[in-house]
Parts: C-alpha cells; structure tokens; sequence
C-alpha cells in the first residue's frame, strides 16, 4: 500500500465577478469544480489541459497562494506520521507547510526578482527559515549551484539575473527551490519558454534531482510529450474537472475519455511518414456535459489504476 | 521540373546596433517550388524570423541587407523602391507574423482591417466586392461570416489566428510564409488551425513557407525543409530524408531531444550549452561547443564550411557530412 | 564572502554603471541637464573655498554682513526738468554713471559741481565684484553662491523626505490593499485638491519657516499627493509577479516581501520622482522668498524680493546685476533638474530607449 504523500478530495475553487457594469447579479466561474487525486511518496503527477482548465487555479490552491472555496487537501506530516489537513494551520506547523512546498514557475524572467543577485535569491529560503550557520548557507548556495549545473559557482554568484540565459534562470529558479529539500514541488510548465534543445537538459536535472532528493512534483503542463517524460500518472483536466487519470503509459495506450483521446491524437508527431489520425469530438456538446454536472459525478475504475470521469459521453463522439 | 515561386540565393543580412554588427542571417540559399510547403526549422536567435522579414522587406530600420538575391516568380526584390515593394507585399508573397493575434489594432472591426489590406491593392473593388470576399476567406478558414463586423478583444486565441491567416490570403498572394502561427495556442486549436491551412493551400495552390521550431509541426506541414542555427543553415532537403537520414550533428540533436507521445517512450538525449549569442564573432562551425562529436577541425575552423549535396536534393554541411 | 566574489562583485557594479552611464550619456538632454547642475554645485562648493584659501576676504564678500567699503568720488549735478537737453537725451540718463543728483544729497555744504564722495551702492560689476553689489554693499556673486547652496539644500532634502514618503505609502496601498488602500487613495486625492502656493502661505503665517522646515513641508506635501499614486500602481505591478509569489511560498513574511523585494523594484521610479521633485522645490522656495514669507539669510528668491522692496526692480536694465542672476539661476537650476530627469527616464525606462 504506497504512502500518499498529499490527498486532494472535491477541491473546489470559484471566482465571483460581477456580470456588467450596471448589473448586480455575480455570476460565478468554477475554475476548479471538484476534482479529487492523490500522489503517492517519489511519484510524479502531470497535470494535463487546456488553457484555462482550472490546472494553475489547483496549483495555486495547493501552495496556499490563493484560498480555495472548498474541499480537502491533506499533506502527510512527518512528525505525526499522519496526513493531516492544511486548513487552520497555526505558526508552527504553517512553517513546516512552507519548507516542503515549493513553486517552479513558467516564465523564467519574471521568476527572479531582478534586483537581487542569484547568491542572494538562492539564500533567501534559507534565510527565512533561520537553517544552519550563514558560512553554512553559503556552502549550502555553492554545493547546489553545482548540482544544478551552474559551474564554477563563483561565475554565477554575484551576477544579476538579466545577465542569465533563460536556461540558466530556470536552473536558478531550480537550484532555490531544491536548497530546502522540499517533500513536493509544483511545476508549473517550466520549460515551456525554453528553447528546445535545452528543454531536456532541464527535465533531465529536475527527473535526477527528485530521484535524489525524493521529491514529488505535480507537473503542470499543456503538452503531453511533456509530461509523458516526467511523470508517473498523468490527469487530464477539462473545464475544472479531471475527466481521466491513469498512469502515463496506460493513458496514451489506452485513452478512454473522449477528450483524452481528442487530446492525445491532436499532437503533431515528428516523423513524416507518420499518419496521424485525429479524434474528433463535439466540444460544445462536451462542455454542457461538464457544467451541468453539479454532483461531481465521480471517478469509475476500470481496472490497472486507470479512473475515468462517468459522464454520459454519447452525445459527443 | 516544377518553376520555383522564391528563389534566395546567398542572402547575408546584419543588424547594426550599439555593439557593433551582428550578422544575423549568414549566406542563406534556398527555394521553393510552386505549390509545396517549405519548412524552416530553428530555435530563438538562429535568424529564421529575420529571413522572414527580409522576404517582404519589412525588417526594422537598423537591419540591412549586405548582399543576396531574393527572387520571387522570377522578380528581383532586392533593390526595389519602396512603392514597387508595396504592391509586391500582400499580393505576390503576404505573412503571418509571430503573435499575430495581438497585432490586430483593438479599436477597428476586424473586417475593416482586412478591407484596408485589399483596398490597397484592388482600390477599384467597391465595398461590396470586398465583403464579398471576406466572407469567402472566413469560410476557407472556418469563421463564421459574423465575426466581420466584431472587435478583436471579442474574439478567442484562435479565432484571431485564423483571422490573420484570412488576412494574408486577402489578396491572392503566390507565397504566404508563415512564422510560428500557432505557438500560443493550445494543442486542439493548433492541429485544427494547421489543417485550415493545409485545406486551404490546397484550395489555391498556395507556396507556403512555414517556419516553426516545433520539429514535429514541420514533419507534418512540410514537404522540403531546412534547418537554421546562429544564422546558417545547416542542412536542408526533402522533409522525409532528413528526418530518417540527418546529417548534420545539430539536426540529429534536434530530432533526438523531441519527445512524442506515440510509441515507446525513449530516453532522450540533451543537448548542452545555449543557442549562441550572435554578436560573438564565429571561429568555425558555431555548433562545435555543443556537438557530441566535435573534431580538431570543426572547433578550429579549419574544416571547410558549406552545403554540399548528399542525396538527391538533400544538402548538409560539408564538414559534418565527412565527420559523420 | 571570498575574495574572488568581492572581486566579481566590484566589476560587475562596475559594468552596471558603465552601461547606465552610456545610455545616460545618449540622452542630449540629460547631458545638458547634468551640465548646469553640476555648474551650480560648483558654485555651492567654491564659496567656502575661496572663504577658507582668503582670496576672498570674509569682511567683504559674505553674502550677508559683507559690505564693499570702497568709496567713490562722484560729480554732482542738478538733474534739468525737461528733456532733452544736451547733456541727456531721457530722465534715465540722468544722473550718469559717476554722478549724483543734487535732490539726493543730503549735505548742505555740497553744490552742484563739486565731487561728493560716497560709496556707491548698488554698485556695477566691476573688476573687484563679477557681478557688482546690492544697495547694501553686498557682493552679487557671492549671494548667488549662497543661493546656490540654498536650493541644492533645499531641493535634495524636500525631495528625499517626498519620495521616502511616497514610495512607502504607495508599497503599502498596493500590498495590503483593502481599507488601508482606499484610505491612503482618498487621503492622496485630498493633498492633491489643495492649492499648493496657497497652502503654504497659511503654514508660514503660523510657523515661521526656516530652510529646513521648508524643505520638509514641501516634502511632506509633494509626498503626499499624486506620487504615491503612481507609485502604488507599479508596486502592484510587482505585486503580480511570479518572484513575489515565490516568496510567499517560501513563506516570506509580509515585512519582508514588502521591504525586500516590492520597494526595491519601486525604487527607480521613486528616484526619478525625486529628481523631478527638486524642479518644484526651487521653484517654490523662490516664489515664497519673493514674497518674502521665508525666514531666510540668504537665497536666489531673497535676492529678487531685496531687488524690489529698495525700488529697483523695476529700473529696467539699469540695475540689472540685482536682478537677472538671481533669476536666471533659478531657472537654469530647475530645468537642469528637470533635464536630468528625462536623462535618467532613458536609462531606467527601456521602453524608451531608441536602440
């Protein structure tokens, strides 16, 4: 029986705006509408869709960024040996909460604050959690630039972060978020402003650093190919709710959903003689599917760890 | 033998800037035959845009053109006054540019944009004509003929995209080059968006230029490729030899760190090292720090540099079809 | 820190200024700008120097107690009713240089035609005094330094207690949001409202204002106002950004991210701010001078305000060593400023940069 190392139960996230200008009625976009996933210790989840399917509102909501409306989240606390929920955390605990989570993000020139030099950027965790002795940390800053690949460390130490490639920025943005050893990290498509031929130098560093330092990611991302490479089980997401989560392999072999399928067939594949046939389906058809399913339909498992959304998905082949 | 629609022959093109200059596009020769898709493959920095821009001759005011020949349909565009340019652009070769979709101007219906665009060229077509016309492009591309009289803000990601292609087909261009139109959209609109474009060059008979550094994207939409690093070209041939035969060691390492979803998952190889800054100036083959298999000669320079043909139409730097 | 880090650290300030001041370097404005202020610094500084070397004696050239002892022989004339006579062409003319009109002295014993000797004051430039004296024997050139030294003062401390002010009152709005936004907003369109020369009339009528209470309330007002609107609005754009998220992850106070890492990317902005803000410190020093409600010794705006209570003002060009410097400077200085800051608007601004 694999230790989960966090439990997500019915997450629900809602945004209010109000509809016009001269209306009073609020109307409600239900960013995450429930969904519920579990990532067991030393695996990887990717989290798959479409922009604007609610994957950057759970990572949010998972860090305690922003607030979510309703549902359970449940970290396993070492000390207590228990998973735990992260609601009302006291000073405390929250401390611990923030030394193992953290966040990579996309954009690697807006994730350095630019007036600060890399030595600095990387101590700041440190810092804040009060860890060890200042000639400690330094050595705790140089050992990890050299395990993310930035040598020899002095080069990098007093630079600014304009000064950087964006490869080397997201290796920064890598090396402060690791410094903590932190049990789970949020990814939040960090390669996808990278050039290509450096994309898997960089998922190769992050896949060695989570062998190593046992580390979980959920890895957020709009490109399949991409999250094949760096993750375990794969859920696919579609207008706030996960429609199918299985493991990578048994996903792409063995799509059921017909968004998933949709989804998978659309990527462009790099080889010329390849005939790709595409899956279409009727998205509108789709769409009022998913909203009128206030009641959290549920997950059915249909064996091998592979769960799919029970919608009635007739109307839309 | 298939006539070419653009011929480009040692092309070198600088920027002048603070620094100095910087050559941005470095003795390009290609072409591309009526009818066929081209692709041009390359990452940030290796000059695929500015050969874009140098096409229709609309690259920013500090670049210049030193030398090269740029033929479209048998006309020499290099040299052209700026009113004989004028009536070339959008009627002999049109493009959609890299974030086109933001380039809508936000206070002017969409179909008033693109009649400004044909009144430009057909100023005796009467309003009516042009609607007319409009409304043909939207169908080709699958808008719907409402979004005419609609403000760009109203319209999706790929609702603007499929705009801008409506755009440069608006006046009957032989060539559209097409620089990243679909990388900000997400993967459904995308393939549905490159089958647009696949239908409609059909339709037409349209040469297509498309210049991507999604490698996977140009083995589908191309039929003849080349691929760029820091302002070269480094190999260039039919889509389908190059991807079952690459020479040159940049080419395989493209194809080689691509992840797919179909088949067995791979392990891949990474390439070191970054795209190189061209302002530094080029000692050798600029791809020698991040080959696997560098020799003496492609890091000193002393290797010849160079296209030289391997197959049938497939051309590939000379010094790495000799290292093998 | 290692040695080779203090090292790397030097020449990569080094680099970052070198760039800075090549881009600063490109701005013709800015250049100019920078040319006048620092010639009126110059001037700040030289007074004391000359005071301190002796090429000046103190008893003569202070700008406030000197007085020109020289005394001069002067030809006495009874200046005629109607003109022109032969002698002068316009009532200007007379009494010419080197003379007096009789209606003026006041010793019985002289009469026209004999030499009376007096010092003469306002006195001309002349070899002696650059810019000649005041009617009360004071050197021109050296009120002018003192001037000088009044509005750098002046314009540099206004303007630091303004953008420290505002800079801090804009992070706050923009980061804690909420009420206190709201409050510090509406308090920011209340300072704005209030008609500024006016206000400050009123304050010196209760308080007797001195350079340095000068300088803060200008401070304190200009901080106050519109600034901190600007401000808040590019901390909120740093608010949004992926770094500061990535603080608050790490769990970050809000201290912290507020002090560490909003303000330091509002600071530009801010010291553009300041340097415009100097603009309007000098100018308004030398507006409430000339209306003399400043309890100052010594200042540009006191020189003019002098210049018109003995009548002189109005001489025309006559008496213009009283008047033209001291005005000029003004000018100059607040436009030196003001260019200033469009040069450093190229450097800290890349939008606008050309190349």
């Amino acid at each position: 029986m694999k230790k989960n190392l966090i439990e997500v139960k019915n997450l629900e996230k809602y945004f209010e705006t109000s509809a016009g200008l001269f209306s009073r009625k609020k109307s409600t976009i239900k960013a995450v509408d429930g969904i519920s996933f579990e990532i067991p210790f030393g695996e990887s989840l990717g989290l798959v869709g479409q922009s604007g399917c609610g994957k950057t509102t759970t990572a949010r909501a998972l860090c305690l960024l922003d607030e979510k409306t309703s549902g359970e989240i449940n970290f396993y606390n070492t000390d207590t040996k228990n998973m735990e929920s992260i609601d009302n955390l006291n000073e405390e605990e929250m401390k611990s909460f923030r030394r193992n989570i953290q966040m990579i993000f996309q954009d690697p020139y807006e994730s350095l604050n630019p007036r600060w030099n890399i030595k600095d950027i990387i101590l700041e965790p440190l810092n804040i959690h009060n860890i060890g002795s200042l000639s400690e940390r330094e050595d705790a800053v140089v050992e990890i630039l050299k395990t993310v690949g930035l040598t020899p460390p002095e080069n990098y130490l007093p630079r600014y972060p304009h000064e950087l490639s964006g490869g080397q920025r997201q290796r920064v943005s890598i090396a402060r978020t690791l410094i903590m050893k932190p049990k789970f990290v949020v990814c939040d498509e960090p390669t996808s402003m990278l050039d290509v031929s450096i994309r898997i130098s960089i998922m190769d560093l992050m896949l060695n650093l989570a062998k190593d330092l046992e580390v979980s990611y959920l890895y957020i991302t709009h490109d399949l190919a991409v999250a094949r490479y760096m993750c375990n089980r794969i859920a696919v997401m579609f207008n706030g709710k996960i429609v199918e989560i299985a493991e990578t392999e048994e996903l792409l072999k063995n799509p059921i959903h017909p968004y998933t399928k949709r989804l998978i067939s659309s990527i462009p594949v790099p080889d010329p003689t390849y005939e790709r046939v595409v899956y279409d389906i009727d998205f509108t058809e789709l769409d009022n599917i998913i909203s009128k399913d206030t009641e959290n339909i549920g997950m059915v498992d249909i064996g091998n760890e592979h769960f799919v959304a029970t919608h009635d998905v007739k109307g839309i082949l | 033998m298939q006539e070419n629609i653009l011929e480009v022959n040692n092309l070198n093109m600088h920027y002048e800037t603070l620094g100095g200059e910087v050559a941005a596009v470095k003795d390009i020769t290609f072409h591309v035959k009526k009818g066929e898709s081209f692709g041009l493959v390359g990452e940030s920095g290796c000059g695929k845009t500015s050969v874009a821009m140098s096409l229709v001759q609309l690259q920013a005011d500090n670049a210049k053109i030193s030398s090269g020949s740029i033929k479209l349909d048998g006309q020499e565009l290099i040299g052209l006054s700026e009113n004989e340019l004028r009536s070339v652009r959008w009627d002999g070769i049109s493009i959609v540019f890299q974030g086109a979709m933001n380039a809508w101007n936000p206070v002017i219906k969409i179909g008033e944009q693109i009649r400004e665009a044909i009144r430009e060229h057909y100023p005796n077509n009467s309003k009516l004509q042009n609607i007319e016309k409009i409304k043909e492009l939207f169908e080709m591309v699958g808008l719907d003929e409402s979004i005419i009289d609609r403000f760009p803000h109203e319209l999706s990601g790929g609702m603007k995209q499929r705009a801008v292609i409506a755009l440069a087909l608006s006046c009957n261009p032989k060539l559209v080059i097409a620089d990243e139109p679909t990388t900000a959209l997400d993967v459904v609109i995308q393939d549905q968006i490159l089958n647009e474009i696949k239908k409609v060059q059909d339709l037409l008979g349209l040469s297509l230029i498309y210049i991507s550094h999604d490698i996977a994207v140009i083995a589908e939409m191309t039929e003849r490729m080349a691929v760029m690093y820091a302002g070269r070209i480094v190999e260039s041939g039919p889509t389908k030899n190059i991807f079952s035969d690459p020479k040159h060691a940049y080419t395989r390492a493209l194809l080689e760190s691509t992840p797919s979803v179909v088949g067995e998952k791979v392990k891949l190889n990474s390439l070191d090292g970054e795209p190189p800054s061209l302002i530094d100036a080029e000692i050798g083959c600029s791809f020698s720090p991040r080959c696997s298999k560098p020799t003496e000669n492609c890091k000193s320079g002393k290797s010849e540099m160079g296209l030289i043909e391997v197959a049938n139409g497939h051309f590939a730097d000379k010094c790495c079809v000799e290292c093998g | 820190m290692s040695n080779s880090e203090k090292e790397a650290r030097k020449k990569i300030r080094r680099a970052a200024i070198n760039k800075n001041w090549s881009l600063f370097k490109q701005s013709r404005l800015g250049i100019v700008g920078l040319g006048i202020v620092l010639f009126f610094a110059f001037l700040a500084i030289l007074q004391p120097i000359l005071f301190l070397t002796g090429v000046w004696n103190e008893a003569v050239y202070d700008p406030v107690v000197g007085y020109e002892p020289e005394r001069v022989n002067l030809l006495v004339v009874e200046c005629p009713q109607q003109y022109p006579t032969e002698k002068y062409a316009e009532p200007n003319d007379c009494p010419a240089r080197g003379e007096v009109n009789k209606v003026l002295v006041f010793d019985p014993s002289v009469s026209v035609g004999d030499y009376y000797e007096t010092s003469l004051q306002p006195a001309p430039p002349s070899s002696k005094h650059i810019l000649g004296t005041d009617s009360l024997g004071r050197d021109i050139f050296s009120q002018l330094m003192e001037g000088s030294q009044v509005a750098f003062l002046l314009g540099l401390l206004s303007a630091t207690v303004g953008v420290a002010l505002s800079t801090v009152l804009g992070s706050i709005a923009a980061f804690f949001g909420g009420r206190v936004d709201a409050y510090l907003m509406r308090q920011s369109d209340l300072v704005l409202m209030l008609p500024f020369l006016p206000l400050l009339f009123i304050i010196s009528a209760f308080v007797e204002l001195k350079v340095w209470h000068l300088a803060v309330v200008l401070g304190i007002l200009g901080g106050l106002g519109g600034s901190v609107i600007t401000i808040k609005s590019a901390a909120l754009q740093v608010k949004v950004k992926p770094f500061v998220d990535s603080a608050r992850i790490t769990g970050g106070s809000r201290m912290r991210i507020l002090f560490s890492h909003i303000l330091p990317n509002v600071a530009p902005l801010a010291l553009l701010f300041m340097v415009f803000s100097v603009t309007g410190a000098i100018a308004s020093e030398s507006v409430l001078s000339f209306l003399g409600l400043l309890n100052i010794d010594m200042s540009w705006g006191l020189m003019i305000y002098l210049s018109q209570t003995d009548g002189y003002i109005f001489s025309g060009l006559k008496y213009w060593w009283l008047i033209l410097p001291a005005g000029l400077s003004v000018t100059f200085l607040a436009g030196g400023f003001y260019l200033v800051g469009r040069g450093l608007d190229e450097v800290f601004n890349p939008r606008l940069r050309e190349r």
